[in-house]
């Protein structure tokens, strides 16, 4: 033994492993999940987009308004109506007509105005992260008419720029999905780990809760919960106690699973071993046994994701949970729920492809996750 | 010179089960002195688990303590440079708060215990440092020198230890239970190592805090037998360099004859015999005592085709003993009328050599 002492104290210091960590196994084998992959990119870019910089991706501001009422989507094009071909994409301007016989105001391209569009314009200044003055917009029209725009998904009936709002919606949609989902899994593991972990009346206590949020149904909870947030609340505190309601809705699934784990992790050994160490109740359960539930708890969360991003959408459509004047996806589709508005701004609907895609996502990275988090299994 | 540490006098614990009452311990008494190894053993189920959880105050669930006491001898651990005799305070572990202060105190800090399952008994997602360094900062304190503001005084206070300190005490303990290359180790998860290197991390785990007490509950027998003797030999090292008492429980009589200095016999939950090691291998006055060491086999000894002794019957049922001594049924001195209907005092039987058993009750009167 003292003879591999001294050749180790000689040796140079080597903090490689023998063998693979579990982390490097778990990317070893999400890698090869290209579905999953394909998720976790989506996501990234999304949440980057929209929660990091909507500023920057947006050719406007949020609160940018336009003569463009009810504008149909300027159509990116390469070719002009000679058919030369312009290596800069531009658009048309627009031009607003009365259609009389519909008695509708329609906007027609007009060939005349061409404005270039480019990546990495200045634009209105903003400032990035709220710190950070800036003025280059992802893209933009290079054009110096003040009349130039760029509505790729046409404009509100403020003439706001559709996509703007939806890059900003989903700032908001998507945070409640992270914020909410990151309160359900508080409250689920700490409720669930008390509730596996002491038992008796604590656990009885805890499971009838979640028996009883589970047995009202959900739409008339988040109905009974929205009204009571006083109508003069202002909108960002009722944002956050939807987020809240949300999530005191949803912790009793995860908290039952993770009661469940928690069950057979403390009869482990280690458990016994940490509490003969002198570990307190909550030192065992939260950092001995908790962890072993982690696993577990990031597939359930990350499927969850999903479920709470449509509940705020689905209530912000009926009108109980985000109002203007904040935007998020609820809120557009509340915009464009109207046979009227389907009839004559269908381009409101573009909302629901972002919600799709993202919902989507989630559920790939979810599956992915689930599979590669237990790299030891056969598939 | 021989100062006590722990005294159980007349344990008993119970289980209250759907099927009636199991008296897992039924008055058992047993002292444990500074520095001394006392080895406990029985067959599976006997009680000996029980006892020592009963020490730590971690009887399982739907077990109680219903009377007895766990007299434990505590040494302030405190300022031991002073100049003043360490005060020794008397504590009853039974009578204290299961989630208190004190009890996780003792726990880990002043008795330390390590387990049968060595694969299953370390945090699998904690690096071996990390859960040294863990049980360190819980209970270990190092002496800080300050110097008081008005008199030139040196005052020592404790504190916690540091993390980087903790690691350095985690790799010096590894490298006293024999883990080769401990400062690469100490990073290891639990998965990486062997079990007989769980093992010693186990120990170095116990022993890091320096404890005054070890519990050693079945500590080799997941282990081979290779292995055994070298987790025993680190034992048997750190005693003498530490001044620790061990209880060490096994049903290896082997193991025992090698470790302890006195030796308690069990059967269910009652001690059956008590005797210096010599003496309890050589003189063994327990008819349970010596059908135990019958049925050990002999190499060499063995003429072909005689079987192994073994010892008659089974285990009574729990919910149902029998009347007298529990062992009559089984014992080869049975003595009708007797062993079915008295039940056996604790008798010496020769020098500080104590059996429970009516044949020796009648030569002592």
């Amino acid at each position: 033994m003292a003879v591999a002492e001294q050749t180790l104290a000689s040796a140079p210091v080597r903090r490689k492993q023998a063998s693979q960590s579990y982390l490097s196994l778990v990317w070893w084998k999400f890698r090869k999940n290209r579905t999953a992959v394909f998720g976790g990119v989506l996501l990234l870019v999304l949440h980057i987009a929209m929660v990091g910089v909507p500023e920057f991706v947006s050719p406007y501001l949020l609160e940018r308004t336009s003569d463009y009422v009810e504008a149909k989507p300027q159509r990116i094009r390469f070719f002009d109506q000679e058919g030369n071909f312009h290596l800069r994409p531009f658009v048309y301007g627009l031009e607003k007509k009365i259609d009389l016989a519909k008695r509708t105001r329609v906007y027609v391209d007009d060939p005349i105005r061409i404005y270039p569009l480019g990546f990495f314009v200045a634009g209105e200044p903003y400032q990035l992260f709220g710190l950070i003055p800036l003025k280059t917009h992802l893209y933009g029209t290079l054009s110096d008419d003040p009349a130039a725009s760029v509505f790729i998904m046409g404009t509100d009936a403020l003439g706001r720029d559709w996509f703007t709002r939806i890059l900003y919606g989903g700032r908001l949609s998507l945070m409640i999905g992270l914020i909410g989902q990151l309160m359900t899994i508080a409250f689920g593991t700490i409720l669930g780990a008390m509730s596996g972990y002491y038992g008796g009346w604590v656990d009885q206590l805890i499971q009838r809760a979640t028996e009883l949020l589970g047995a009202i149904p959900d739409i008339p909870l988040f109905m009974a919960l929205a009204a009571a947030i006083p109508s003069f609340w202002s909108p960002i505190s009722v944002y956050f106690m939807l987020t809240l309601i949300l999530s005191f809705v949803r912790w009793g699934g995860l908290a039952r699973q993770v009661r469940g784990l928690i069950l057979s992790l403390r009869e482990r050994e280690y458990a016994l071993a940490a509490k003969s160490a002198g570990g307190s109740d909550s030192r065992i359960m939260f950092r001995h046994l908790l962890p072993g539930t982690m696993s577990h708890v990031i597939v359930i969360a990350t499927l969850a994701i999903p479920g709470m991003i449509l509940s705020e959408t689905a209530l912000s459509w009926l009108g109980l949970g985000l109002r203007p004047p904040l935007t998020s996806w609820g809120v557009l589709l509340q915009d464009a729920a109207t046979v009227r508005a389907i009839h004559t701004t269908p381009w409101e609907l573009w909302t629901v492809p972002f919600i799709l895609l993202t919902i989507l996502a989630y559920n790939m990275l979810g599956d992915g996750l689930r599979d590669a988090l237990d790299p030891y299994s056969g598939r | 010179m021989s100062e006590p540490l722990i005294e159980i006098k007349d344990l008993r614990v119970e289980f209250n089960v759907r099927e009636g009452i199991v008296k897992a311990v039924d008055g058992f008494n047993l002292t444990i002195n500074r520095g001394e190894t006392v080895g406990v053993i029985g067959e599976s189920g006997c009680g000996k688990s029980v006892t020592a959880r009963a020490i730590l105050n971690m009887v399982p669930k739907p077990g109680k303590v219903t009377s007895g006491e766990i007299l434990y001898y505590r040494r302030s651990k405190e300022n031991p440079s002073d100049g003043q005799s360490r005060t020794t305070d008397v504590l009853d572990l039974t009578k204290l708060d299961p989630d208190g202060e004190t009890i996780r105190q003792v726990r880990g800090g002043e008795i330390g215990m390590i387990f049968q399952e060595p694969m299953s008994s370390l945090t699998p997602v904690y690096s071996v440092g990390t859960l040294i360094n863990e049980a360190v900062s819980l209970h270990r304190l190092s002496p800080v020198k300050r110097v008081g503001a008005q008199i030139t005084e040196t005052i020592q206070t404790h504190r916690r230890v540091t993390k980087a300190e903790g690691r350095q005490i985690a790799i010096e303990m590894l490298r006293k239970v024999g883990i080769p290359k401990p400062n690469e180790r100490v990073d290891s998860y639990p998965h990486q190592l062997s079990g007989g290197q769980r093992q010693r991390v186990m120990i170095a785990i116990a022993l890091s805090c320096e404890p005054v007490m070890l519990i050693a509950d079945e500590p080799t027998t997941a282990l081979d037998v290779s292995i055994e003797a070298q987790i025993l030999d680190i034992m048997r090292e750190l005693q003498e360099s530490s001044d620790m008492a061990i209880l060490f429980i096994t049903h290896n009589l082997g193991v025992v004859a090698n470790m302890a200095h006195e030796i308690v016999v069990m059967y269910m939950g009652k001690a059956v015999e008590r005797a210096k090691v010599q003496d309890l291998f050589y003189q063994p006055q327990h008819p349970y005592t010596r059908s135990l060491l019958q049925s050990i086999p002999k190499l060499g000894q063995k003429k072909s085709g005689e079987r192994l002794a073994s010892i008659a019957g089974s285990v009574p049922d729990p919910f149902h003993l029998p009347p007298g001594c529990v062992f009559h049924p089984r014992c080869p001195a049975f003595m009708p009328g007797r062993c079915d209907t008295i039940t056996p005092q604790w008798t010496q039987v020769g020098d500080d050599h104590w059996a429970s058993c009516l044949l020796y009750e009648e030569a002592g009167k």
